[in-house]
């Protein structure tokens, strides 16, 4: 196998915005590893509408937005494998991957771009007791089914979680024939886009549950009812609100985390708050010349978003490889948000190597009606806008401007809040 | 008669909150919207709903079984099973191309469902 310059983990929307951007940026030695048997990543199974609306002024499926990344890449001329699993990736950038034409092989990278996507919490993770009876799914597991496989996996379903996969999920399987009784969400707010709820549930009166779980699960074989109860604010069932839906599918989708084995294993610096690596402004990881992007980072929900971070990502590691990136001025300026601002991507600036402003993508931890949106440089706010509503599922960001952060040398940290009215 | 609805936008991700103002059952004043999808949507939505349907459609000698496929435009809301009784029906021959008609005009609201991915031959 001959060497590349970047290496590309995932061929996904990240990974192929990504390398189309480092091959514009003046790279030639560019290669994708997918470990699927196609390109396009999960977009593949994403067969609803919505997507690339801001990107192409047109309303795509997943399927379609995929392949005009895919197409962008082919006709570029950039190199990929597929069927391909990358195995390790060591702290001097070497790849280690692997598959069933050439074995196990080596490609001694001068850059890495990582854009692994992310996968579902496993339903381990739910401490629902009982037995394991056949017909639970992820909701991601049962949009592959009925998407790629054209597979219904039952009639009669309920769903614990309102990620949006699982939204979409209910909406997919009801326009295939099932009933979908209810959708369960054990928080007081849903974990998905409003849009989809209007869409997906309420377009077909599927009621939507807040602070309501499954508690019990019956059938030895297969599943046949679970009983579902509403929660406290400790998130504790609440006795004598329990009612028993009878189905033949529970589908779960209770969240999204980022793919870093690799990551972690080539000892990149973690967030605890997003699972996904900490990176500066040139979306560079704390191992120099290895990149993330893509949901990997930190899970996104619209893909124009994964699709231009990755163009970022892609264009910093060409600059890399070919020496262009600029030198570090010394000067760090460390972000950090505060007052329902979980986290934010990028969590550490050096300004002077800012090619742009700066895009700042953060979550908030709850729900805020007709709060501000305020940055603080230091004890100075220099931003405050006011939202009508700012909620957990959907991603936020603020655009702080190049030319401002410059004329303040002195500046060491910039912390993101939400304030109250 | 002045009357306010409020309605989320489900043509893109941003789900813009808008406020649709009518008076006497005539739009008076759309706001709230980012774009201009935003309007009509609003528009569209108080006078007659419509929603684009996303479905697959089984494929003959490909390299997987189904094609992923959507109404060309949106179709209104009261037809989407009509639609989807149709998609059903129908079947396609790899190779397929994104924008292929696979049906030429389904539940007769003379409005073409269309493949929205790439089949190769197996
Ligand atoms: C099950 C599921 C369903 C989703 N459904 C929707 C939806 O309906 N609507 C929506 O807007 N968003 C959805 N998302 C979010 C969607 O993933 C993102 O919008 C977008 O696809 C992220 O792009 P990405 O390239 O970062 O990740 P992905 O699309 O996940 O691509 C990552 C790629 O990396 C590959 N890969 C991972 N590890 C390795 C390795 N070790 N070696 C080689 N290749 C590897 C994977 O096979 C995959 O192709 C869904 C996510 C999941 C997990
Ligand atoms: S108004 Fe425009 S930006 Fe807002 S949700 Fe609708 S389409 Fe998206």
């Amino acid at each position: 196998m001959k060497d590349y310059d970047i290496v590309i983990v995932g061929g996904g929307p990240a990974g192929l915005a990504a390398a189309a951007a480092a091959k514009k940026a003046g790279s030639d030695s560019i290669l994708i590893i997918e470990r699927d048997r196609e390109l396009g990543g999960i977009l593949n199974q994403c067969i609803h509408n919505g997507f690339g609306l801001h990107t192409f002024k047109e309303e795509l499926t997943g399927p379609e937005y995929a392949q005009r990344f895919i197409d962008e890449v082919l006709t570029l001329g950039i190199d990929y494998r597929l069927d391909t699993m990358v195995m390790d990736i060591a702290p001097d950038k070497t790849v280690t991957a692997m598959n069933r034409t050439d074995g196990m092989f080596q490609i001694k990278a001068k850059a890495v771009v990582l854009c692994m996507g992310c996968r579902e919490r496993p339903r381990g993770a739910l401490n629902i007791p009982g037995y394991r009876p056949a017909g639970i799914f992820s909701a991601g597991t049962a949009q592959r089914l009925v998407n790629i496989e054209g597979y219904m996996p039952g009639r009669e379903v309920v769903i614990l979680g309102s990620g949006d996969i699982g939204l979409i999920m209910a909406r997919r399987m009801t326009l295939e024939g099932a009933i979908v009784k209810v959708v369960a969400e054990v928080m007081p707010y849903s974990g998905g886009l409003k849009r989809n709820i209007v869409q997906c549930l309420n377009d077909f009166d599927i009621p939507l549950l807040l602070s309501h779980t499954v508690i019990d699960i019956e059938g030895k074989e297969h599943i046949k009812a679970v009983t579902i109860a509403e929660v406290g604010p400790d998130r504790k069932p609440i006795k004598g609100t329990e009612v028993r839906y009878t189905c033949d599918t529970l589908l779960l989708s209770v969240g999204l985390i980022p793919e870093n084995e690799l990551s972690r294993n080539a000892g990149v610096e973690m967030n605890p708050v997003t699972n996904g690596p900490i990176v500066n402004e040139s979306l560079e990881t704390s191992i120099p010349g290895v990149f993330a992007c893509g949901n990997v980072l930190h899970v996104h929900d619209l893909v124009d978003f994964v699709s231009e971070e990755a163009k970022k990502a892609g264009e910093n590691a060409a600059a890399f490889v070919l020496g262009k990136a600029q030198e570090e001025s010394g000067q760090k300026i460390t972000l950090h948000g505060e007052s329902g601002v979980r986290y934010t991507v990028p969590s550490h600036i050096d300004p002077k190597r800012l090619s742009d402003n700066l895009t700042v993508r953060f979550r908030v931890g709850d729900i805020y009606k007709d709060s501000y949106v305020s940055v603080y440089y230091g004890n100075e706010r220099v931003r405050h806008v006011k939202k009508r509503i700012i909620a957990p599922g959907e991603m936020e960001q603020v655009v702080l401007l190049k030319d401002d952060l410059l004329k303040r040398p002195e500046l060491t940290d910039i912390t993101l809040k939400i304030e109250e009215a | 008669m002045t009357e306010e609805r409020n309605l989320t936008c489900i043509n893109c991700p941003m789900g813009c909150f808008l406020t649709v103002e009518l008076t006497d059952k005539e739009i008076t004043k759309v706001s709230g919207n980012t774009c201009p999808r935003g309007e009509q949507y609003a528009r569209d939505e108080v006078t007659n709903p419509v929603r684009t349907v996303t479905s697959t459609v089984k494929v003959e000698g490909g390299v997987y079984e189904r094609v992923s496929v959507k109404t060309k435009s949106p179709v209104p809301k009261g037809k989407i099973f009509e639609v989807m009784k149709d998609i059903n029906k129908a079947s396609a021959t790899a190779p397929v191309h994104i924008g292929d008609i696979l049906i030429e005009n389904c539940a007769n609201t003379g409005i073409p469902v269309v493949a929205a991915r790439e089949i190769k031959e197996a």
